[in-house]
């Protein structure tokens, strides 16, 4: 029998699949890893919040990703150039076993998760984020962190060729993040490798990015190629630009502003014209969590 | 030059006004349509905003451009009062979709953000100039004073231009070649007043 072929229109919306998957989930099948029409294997995570994630249309066209240009929808346009395969990662400094780890072996053994997390922007506006990733602990453990290691830097790859925003000078590249050791330990601190069950699109940061849920967006650094064990806390590209207005801790705080812009509120992508602004959570709503890392220190000191 | 100034008296004010709302009706529908991606809030924000100095700019042309010849004099109460048009329905956006009407927030705002405080005094001094816009107040004024005071437009447009270079991070090219523009107007008024004082004092 002939069957019409096949068209784009008869593929089903992402928001009805997952919303099958949910009911799938629901239904009593939770403990099945991941749909195997999708691209990645993984597990959900009680960490996930119940929040409803944005559209994938929203996620990976709004992005700040300054090496495919400063326009929210540069990087959409421009990463599609951008090579992830093969890829590479770096680990040196105070580790027991450094050395160029290809991105396989970076992943391996590392079970995947899906995290859906709030995500905070300095800027001020939010998104809900189904990431598919790892602890990072995980990967610091299989490597071997050394007793003097306290801090953890983290560099993007630099290739101009293919990140046209990195001809122009308008950061210090490459781009660089630090996490505090117990931070970059912490369980919600994840590697993440995919987006809606898939692998990560370029311009959110492929193939492989750091997601810190409680702080603000431009510490979950993207596309990196380097990660360093060290004694000291390492220099990160905001602060370095703007020490004033972007702190090493950037911890998602309401009641710490920007120097320029108020942090109390933000406005959730998505939301419609409408939709006005939420109230922002202390660390991101994740205080429970994290709150313990920072005891006894002055958070308006240590933004 | 004497056909330029020809076609522009050919060019009745209304088409200027006309052609000054398309913008704005353009951003209509693509509000209508979904045509402004994830974040519609901001994009309207930031066009109205956009649009509103670029008015502003064009205005601060007319004058250097007759130092040249061409006269396009006719037209700058259209541009100022189109300005004026964008820079309210940008600070409405502001205040309704952006803000959504957190007036405790907007308060606290008004009195520290200097990005704020400098645009709504931007905004501030467009007010008088809109009122004093019509022939009657022209008159009323007389010619001189309405002169002085619509020399406020310089405070609105290097304000709105600060205003946005203010609000962005790092420097990115747009709110920097506002700010350019704006800078190289008022230069060119203030370096052929600085010629014509150094005539007559010669």
């Amino acid at each position: 029998m002939n069957k019409p072929p096949l068209r784009w229109s008869d593929v089903t919306p992402r928001h009805l699949w997952l919303n099958r998957r949910a009911f799938i989930a629901g239904a009593g099948a939770a403990a099945v890893a991941g749909p195997a029409m999708a691209g990645l294997t993984y597990s959900p995570s009680s960490y996930s919040t119940s929040d409803e994630p944005n559209s994938l249309e929203d996620i990976t066209s709004y992005n700040n990703f300054y090496e495919f240009g400063t326009g929210k929808e540069d990087p959409s346009r421009n990463a599609g150039a951008l090579t992830t395969d093969p890829w590479s990662i770096v680990i040196d400094g105070m580790v027991d076993r450094p050395g160029t780890y290809d991105l396989a072996d970076v992943m391996k053994d590392q079970p995947l998760q899906e995290r859906i997390y709030r995500f905070r922007c300095v800027e001020a506006w939010s998104m809900i984020i189904p990431w598919i990733g790892f602890e990072l602990s995980g990967l610091l453990n299989r490597v071997g962190v050394q007793p003097g290691a306290k801090y953890v830097a983290f560099e993007t790859l630099v290739r101009p060729e293919e990140m046209p925003g990195q001809r122009s000078p308008i950061l210090d590249w490459p781009y660089r993040e630090g996490l505090r050791l117990d931070e970059a330990m912490h369980p919600l601190t994840i590697m993440a490798t995919g987006l809606y069950g898939e692998v990560l699109p370029n311009q959110n940061g492929a193939p492989i990015r750091l997601v810190v849920p409680w702080k603000y967006g431009f510490k979950s650094i993207k596309s990196i190629v380097r990660i360093s064990l060290v004694a000291e806390e390492p220099p990160t590209t905001w602060n370095m630009l703007q020490p004033s207005e972007y702190g090493f801790y950037a911890n998602v705080n309401p009641t710490v502003d920007h120097p320029r812009w108020s942090q109390a509120s933000e406005r959730r992508i998505g939301a419609g014209l409408f939709g006005g602004r939420q109230d922002t959570l202390m660390f991101n709503g994740y205080e429970e969590e994290v709150a313990s890392l920072y005891s006894g220190m002055d958070l308006a000191k240590f933004y | 030059m004497d056909r330029l100034n020809a076609l522009a008296r050919r060019v009745p004010v209304n088409a200027v006004y006309l052609a000054g709302v398309l913008p704005f009706l353009w951003i209509v529908w693509l509000t209508l349509s979904n045509g402004l991606g994830p974040d519609p809030v901001k994009a309207i924000e930031l066009r109205l905003g956009e649009l509103g100095l670029q008015f502003l700019v064009v205005g601060l042309v007319i004058t250097p451009l007759r130092w040249a010849g061409l006269n396009l004099i006719r037209f700058r109460r259209a541009i100022g009062l189109l300005a004026f048009f964008y820079v309210f329905m940008h600070l409405l956006t502001w205040v309704t979709l952006d803000m959504g009407l957190r007036w405790d927030q907007m308060a606290a705002d008004l009195i520290k953000r200097w990005y704020i405080i400098i645009g709504m005094l931007a905004f501030a001094t467009m007010i008088p100039l809109t009122v004093t816009s019509t022939n009657a107040a022209i008159r009323r004024l007389g010619p001189a004073a309405w002169n002085r005071l619509h020399r406020l437009v310089y405070v609105a447009a290097l304000g709105g231009a600060i205003h946005y270079l203010m609000l962005v991070k790092a420097w990115p090219v747009e709110p920097l070649a506002y700010l350019a523009a704006v800078l190289v107007l008022l230069g060119l008024r203030l370096w052929r007043h600085a010629r014509r004082q150094a005539a007559q004092s010669a």
